[in-house]
């Protein structure tokens, strides 16, 4: 996109990140290198355990730690190290410059409290507002997410919303911030049902053109990828497995769990007449018993020795899109069939 | 058809026993009072071996002895009797009053409490309030009237405590499986066509099991100093039985010249109180998902 | 088209909900109100809408699992309610259930085989070594390894447990199955595998299914004819190429434009969407439920709620504006 400026906002540099868990080691994130420019729509895409919701975390400091430990890596966030930040530093941050709106806004939102005073409360102690301008913001910040009849829905409290209110809401606090360099996204529509997420896509994309900010949304949905994404990640078992511009992703995946991904979506319109999906066989491995190879070859077709006992480096298609994967070259030959 | 089978390595998640086994370990409380209920299960069950006299051989010339003389180690009460004996023999009635006790309440508490949270309705309006009825007469009280209907035995003292007791562990179990009977698994396996009291007792139950067994360790501590309260009033095991409270009630004049023979009763039931309450809380914390963490 | 297997004929199902504080009101929950639909022999209904619109409780009142309102379910011509015990087990053979959530419709505190072979023990069927082999054939015909039976449901991932459930569900050797959301709770990958499970088993054994989901890809992959529910109501039935080709109700049109795109060159600059929430299925607004959101409403939609209108043979929706 145009409008995409080329200064490097966050940089994830070779992040490790594991759990402790009673049965053993889990290793969630490994060798994870990720950059979001400024005004970019980044997405992070893959399935439950693949990583994608701990990395979100780890910009933010909100995984649990213990279990949680960050093995190695810098997070750097406008040339600044995240993870040497100390507590305090860290939740200014998170009011200020990272802002996180979550799946179930109900767990983000107190609910003894309205919403109005929530995001009041956000304008009082960040920037030291007094009590009615932050109450006059809160309002203004409730007609850009276009929620209907602003000044009486401020009063109400988070169990009085709908669900795609209540979102509305939770994005309306991320937006508090006085300089909002980066949204989180975490699973923004998932909870909700089809024609409120359209609504709540149709929602981020239109603050994206009014407020100069990045977003980092993470999704399994294939389908919000295409709806929103700049640029995007593929994740798998914890490892970064494609990276490219939007487009290539959809007309040229050239990973075979990126390929199967959009192969298994009944929507696809290779299946307005099959009868089967093309569907990727097997699980998810056990991210216990993971080896050094790569963590999709036990479910690859393309699949050969090399894959199962070395992990693959990568490999650049073009300037915006790289693949890791041994044998990229075949999945190409036989899409080209 | 082509039928996929996945042959991935599961690294076995630990049974609930083993979980809680896990946790039980690391919380200190709960080890300590495992420790004690061990202690007294294991002289409840071994006393005729361990214990030095017979508890009921009065020796005349020994009477009074205070503890560590003359191959006493606790002493002697009134009678000369060998006081470790009879507390040993103690722990042998105590045990059995928290068992037999908790038992009765237990079987029937199950029954009211799944009964009426499975049915609902009218059936458990009544039921509830006849149980609310129940809980508003003072616990002792209660027990102290039915006690006194079926006449002052150490059997009768334990069936009292034990119908009392129904109340709260019915209201323990229909609370869970109020929670447990919409869960899919319970419709899944109405829609294969099990019946009522197999989904009752073999479906839900199981399920709903750990907040009662909570409630049956901490009762046994609690039916334990009941027991002892009402044989301290009379109303329980007869002489020379040598239980506990018993022991403290006939002996309570001598507090002043023969303190053990009054002291040492007391701190019996203090310890299997205190051990069956602390392994209870301590398992409380472990199987209620709430409180952990 | 053949003859019916299931009929609903105005089905009902009303749930009370206790106001929270306010002490004794009650409300009116119509989770169902007033739905008739067939489903045919070997057919696969598909039935969409979004939370709150019924499909879930429609599910669960046909097979019985709820006691109906009102109105009437007829599996091959004998009502489904009006049955004595020993019936209502015969009938329980012939219509089962596949579930939503893998995790919570397994009793976690039952083996494998005890899940798929409980049905077999309950309507005492075969010998326990007949029973034993049956399972570890329903096992292989899901796709898991037999091995695996004497294990406990939560060492297995959420695409295992969703095929024990369906192995659960063929134990009986049903006719007819209500799929649940049987693949929503599941990642793409495995949905994909579990989609072709369905279809493969439906084909091998002539099985009818009633498959409920929110998702419409899902729906219009799988089905062969779709029904369209708004807060406890049908607002459109067809076949599956017919409602593709020409969504009639509004509402159809709003799930379609909202259906998520399938890649970014599908971007519109300018989205038509439908405004406003869900209502909810405890106040629905009056005439048709779906006038406040609907940009073509009448003033008629606000007062009366339309009857079912055949807008082409077998397509049939409720809605003033056709």
């Amino acid at each position: 996109m145009e409008t995409v400026k080329q200064e490097t906002l966050l940089e994830i540099d070779n992040l490790n990140f594991s759990f402790k868990t009673q049965r053993g080691l889990v290793r969630a994130v490994r060798d994870l290198s990720i950059t979001i420019k400024k005004g970019e729509t980044l997405t992070l895409v893959g399935e439950s355990g693949c990583g994608k919701s701990v990395t979100a975390h780890a910009i933010n400091q909100l995984n649990p730690m213990p279990p949680g430990r960050v093995d190695s890596g810098r997070i750097l966030f406008n040339g600044i190290d995240l993870l040497q930040l100390k507590k305090g530093e860290i939740e200014k941050m998170r009011g200020t410059q990272i802002s996180m709106i979550f799946q179930e806004p109900m767990t983000a939102l107190n609910p003894v409290f309205t919403v109005g005073s929530q995001i009041a409360d956000v304008f009082m102690t960040h920037q030291g507002m007094g009590k009615d301008e932050a109450m006059a913001r809160a309002v203004e910040l409730f007609h850009l997410v276009k929620i209907p009849a602003p000044e009486r829905r401020i009063h109400a409290y988070p169990h009085q919303l709908s669900g795609g209110m209540r979102q509305r809401a939770m994005i309306a606090m991320a937006l508090a911030s006085p300089e909002p360099g980066l949204m989180i996204a975490d699973e923004p529509t998932t909870a909700l049902d089809v024609t409120i997420q359209a609504q709540i896509l149709d929602l981020l994309g239109d603050l994206k053109q009014q407020i100069d900010m990045s977003i980092l949304l993470i999704t399994h949905d294939m389908g919000v990828v295409a709806e929103m994404a700049d640029r995007v990640v593929v994740m798998y078992a914890g490892r970064k497995v494609e990276e490219s511009d939007v487009n290539s992703i959809f007309n040229d995946p050239r990973h075979p769990y990126t390929l199967g991904l959009l192969n298994s979506l009944p929507s696809n319109p290779k299946y307005k007449q099959a009868k089967r999906l093309e569907a990727i066989t097997g699980t998810v491995p056990d991210l216990l018993t993971i080896g050094d190879g790569c963590p999709f070859a036990n479910r690859c077709a393309y699949a050969t020795d090399i894959c199962r006992s070395s992990f693959p480096s990568m490999s650049e298609i073009n300037k915006d899109h790289s693949v890791w994967c041994h044998n990229h070259e075949s999945v190409k030959r036989e899409k080209a069939q | 058809m082509e039928t996929d089978i996945h042959e991935e390595i599961i690294i076995a998640d630990p049974t609930p026993l083993q979980e809680t086994w896990f946790h039980l370990k690391k919380n200190k409380a709960a080890m300590v009072g495992l420790g004690i209920i061990t202690i007294f299960v294991l002289m409840a069950i071994f006393a005729p071996l361990i214990s030095p006299y017979d508890p009921n051989a009065q020796v005349i010339d020994d009477r009074k002895t205070p503890m560590f003389t003359d191959g006493y180690i606790l002493g002697t009460d009134d009678l000369g009797r060998d006081m470790l004996s009879r507390l040993i023999y103690g722990a042998r009635i105590s045990m059995t009053i928290g068992v037999v006790s908790v038992g009765i309440s237990l079987v029937f508490g199950i029954l009211i409490g799944v009964t009426s949270a499975y049915f609902g309705g009218v059936y458990d309006k009544i039921v509830m309030r006849l149980i609310d009825i129940m809980l508003a007469f003072p616990y002792i009280l209660l027990t102290i009237v039915i006690v006194s209907l079926l006449g002052p035995s150490l059997l009768n003292a334990m069936i009292a405590i034990g119908i009392s007791q129904i109340p709260r562990y019915a209201r323990v179990v229909r609370a869970s499986v109020l929670a447990e009977k919409e869960a899919d698994y319970v419709l899944a396996e109405r829609a294969l066509g099990a019946r009522d009291t197999e989904l009752m007792f073999l479906t839900i139950l199981p399920n709903c099991l750990s907040p009662t067994i909570v409630q049956a360790t901490l009762g046994v501590g609690e039916a334990i100093l009941s027991s002892a309260g009402l044989s301290f009033l009379g109303l329980g095991a007869q002489p020379p039985t040598p239980e506990w409270g018993l022991m403290i009630a006939s002996s309570k004049e001598f507090i002043t010249n023969a303190w053990w023979i009054v002291t040492l009763p007391g701190i019996a039931i203090l310890l299997a109180v205190l051990g069956f309450n602390l392994f209870g809380d301590g398992l409380r914390d472990i199987l209620d998902p709430k409180m952990r963490n | 088209m053949s003859n019916p297997l299931v009929e609903v004929k105005d089905l009902k199902k009303y749930f009370h909900i206790k106001n929270e504080g306010a002490s004794e009101t009650v409300s009116l929950l119509k989770a169902v109100d007033g739905v008739s639909f067939d489903v045919f022999e070997g057919e696969i209904l598909g039935i969409v809408g979004e939370s709150g619109c019924g499909k879930s409780t429609l599910g669960k009142t046909v097979l019985n699992l709820y006691e109906p309102t009102a109105g009437e379910v007829l599996y091959r011509g004998e009502s489904v309610y009006e049955r004595h015990a020993q019936e209502l087990k015969e009938q329980t053979k012939k219509m089962q259930m596949i579930f939503q959530d893998p995790y919570s419709s397994l009793n976690p505190r039952k083996k494998v085989a005890k899940v798929i072979g409980q049905s077999l023990d309950i309507h005492s069927i075969g010998t326990s070594q007949e029973r034993s082999e049956r399972i570890e054939h329903l096992m292989q015909e899901v796709g898991l390894n037999p091995l695996f039976r004497g294990r406990y449901p939560h060492q297995f991932s959420g695409g295992q447990r969703q095929r024990i459930g369906i192995a659960r569900a063929l134990a009986l050797q049903p006719e007819f199955v209500v799929c649940d959301e049987a693949v929503s709770a599941l990642d793409v990958s495995v949905q994909a595998q579990i989609l072709n499970l369905l279809l493969d088993l439906q084909e091998k054994h002539n099985l009818t299914y009633m498959f409920i989901a929110h998702d419409l890809a899902v729906v219009e992959f799988i089905s062969t004819r779709i029904l369209v529910m708004y807060l406890g109501r049908v607002v459109e039935i067809a076949r599956k190429e017919d409602l593709v080709a020409r969504h009639v109700h509004p509402y159809t049109k709003a799930l379609f434009i909202a259906s998520p795109i399938t890649s970014p060159e599908q971007r519109k600059g300018e989205k038509h969407i439908f405004q406003g929430d869900v209502p909810s299925p405890i106040n629905p607004p009056s005439g048709c439920h779906f006038h406040p959101r609907c940009p073509y409403a009448i003033e008629r939609c606000k007062k009366e709620y339309p009857p079912m209108k055949e807008v082409a043979p077998g397509h049939y929706a409720a809605c003033w504006v056709v």
